[in-house]
């Protein structure tokens, strides 16, 4: 039963994610193009694609495409296979949700004790560099263009770059507005 | 406005301008529920960060599960994680429905050749201000370099890095009483 396979593989691909999107789609790809056949290695790859340029989590965007094409590979009509992208992305949140509520609730009723503001004050100064390295790895030649084979893009990205930072961190421009703007920059220049 | 349709928009409308994993959200995140509303201050803030990176889940989808409890229980978890969860749901479906050739559009390619770049800005200017709030020194400056370093260089899962200071925190703490 497809549906009850969608439950079963995404909530262990929800529970077994830990440090964000990106690291959780190794797991996904085995699951669902190498165990479960539910689309080739190829439309993996474009899922991937369109999940790094549409809103949202990447765990829920991948859960949505893949519980929508395997429904219907599997010959179901197009409301069925709503039913299915629904339920594949609700599967991601479920068990992490739980786990989360119950953490949430012990820190926000110990948080005075002595021992949790310790603990949080040691652990507020790593954060930084964890979205740091997230930065970082990001500086890569998918998101900057390649400086040998298109140095316009290149340059152009690096512009767009410190502009984003400089407008956002000393002018207190919305980030909402800064993507906006960037993507109208992005569709006139290029 | 009703504060549970509240939670809904605020979240709905994050999780709609979270493009590129959910880092690029913190700063978003932080001008909404700790500038705009006064949901949580700085500390809480950051706090939650460390929550939602230490557990497993969706980074964005913690957090707003986290900030929803914070303000109005169980119902209020829910609220938050659904509605960031929502725009994206509904972004793929209808992507899977009609666009199948959605990445292959010329203009939308073009449009996230100047997005990619502005994305990784937004990522990384929260870090400064997060500098300050997190009171760094001279005594634990290096507790941040090291991690970032670790983490984007020798590729060291941020869980690890979290564990050790955790438990270095607390024996720290310990140390002092």
């Amino acid at each position: 039963m497809i549906f009850l396979e969608l439950f079963y593989v995404f909530s262990k691909i929800g529970i077994f994610n830990f440090g964000g999107g990106y690291a959780m789609l190794s797991l996904i790809q085995d699951e669902v193009v190498n165990k479960h056949h539910w689309m080739t290695i190829n439309e993996f790859t474009d899922i991937v694609a369109i999940s790094q340029s549409t809103p949202g989590p990447i765990g829920i965007n991948c859960a949505t495409y893949t519980g929508y094409t395997a429904v219907i590979h599997a010959g179901y009509p197009t409301w069925a296979a709503v039913l299915g992208a629904v339920l594949a992305s609700l599967s991601v949140i479920w068990l992490p949700f739980i786990l989360m509520i119950s953490v949430s609730k012990y820190l926000i009723k110990h948080h005075d004790s002595k021992i949790v503001t310790s603990v949080f004050a040691t652990l507020r100064p790593v954060i930084v560099g964890l979205i740091a390295a997230a930065a970082i790895m990001l500086m890569s030649k998918e998101n900057f263009g390649d400086p040998s084979e298109s140095p316009f893009v290149f340059v152009l990205s690096i512009v767009i770059f410190l502009f984003a930072f400089v407008g956002t961190r000393l002018f207190k421009v919305h980030p909402i507005i800064m993507i906006l703007l960037c993507g109208l920059a992005g569709l006139l220049i290029y | 406005m009703n504060i549970y349709t509240d939670i809904f928009l605020t979240f709905a409308k994050i999780g709609s301008f979270t493009i590129g994993g959910g880092y690029a959200m913190v700063q978003m995140m932080e001008k909404e529920v700790v500038d705009k509303k006064h949901w949580l201050d700085h500390e809480e803030f950051m706090d939650t960060l460390v929550v939602a990176q230490s557990t497993p889940g969706l980074f964005a989808i913690d957090m707003a599960s986290h900030i929803g409890l914070k303000l109005k229980g169980v119902t209020g978890g829910i609220v938050g994680a659904l509605a960031t969860a929502l725009p994206s749901i509904v972004a793929i479906l209808l992507i899977a429905i009609f666009f199948q050739t959605f990445k292959d559009n010329i203009y939308v390619e073009k449009i996230f050749m100047g997005v990619r770049p502005c994305v990784v800005a937004l990522i990384l200017a929260p870090c400064f201000g997060m500098a300050k709030k997190a009171k760094l020194n001279k005594f634990n400056w290096w507790i941040p370099v090291v991690a970032a370093v670790l983490i984007s260089a020798l590729g060291v899962s941020p869980i690890w890095c979290i564990l050790a200071t955790g438990i270095g925190g607390f024996i720290w703490g310990k140390l002092k009483d």
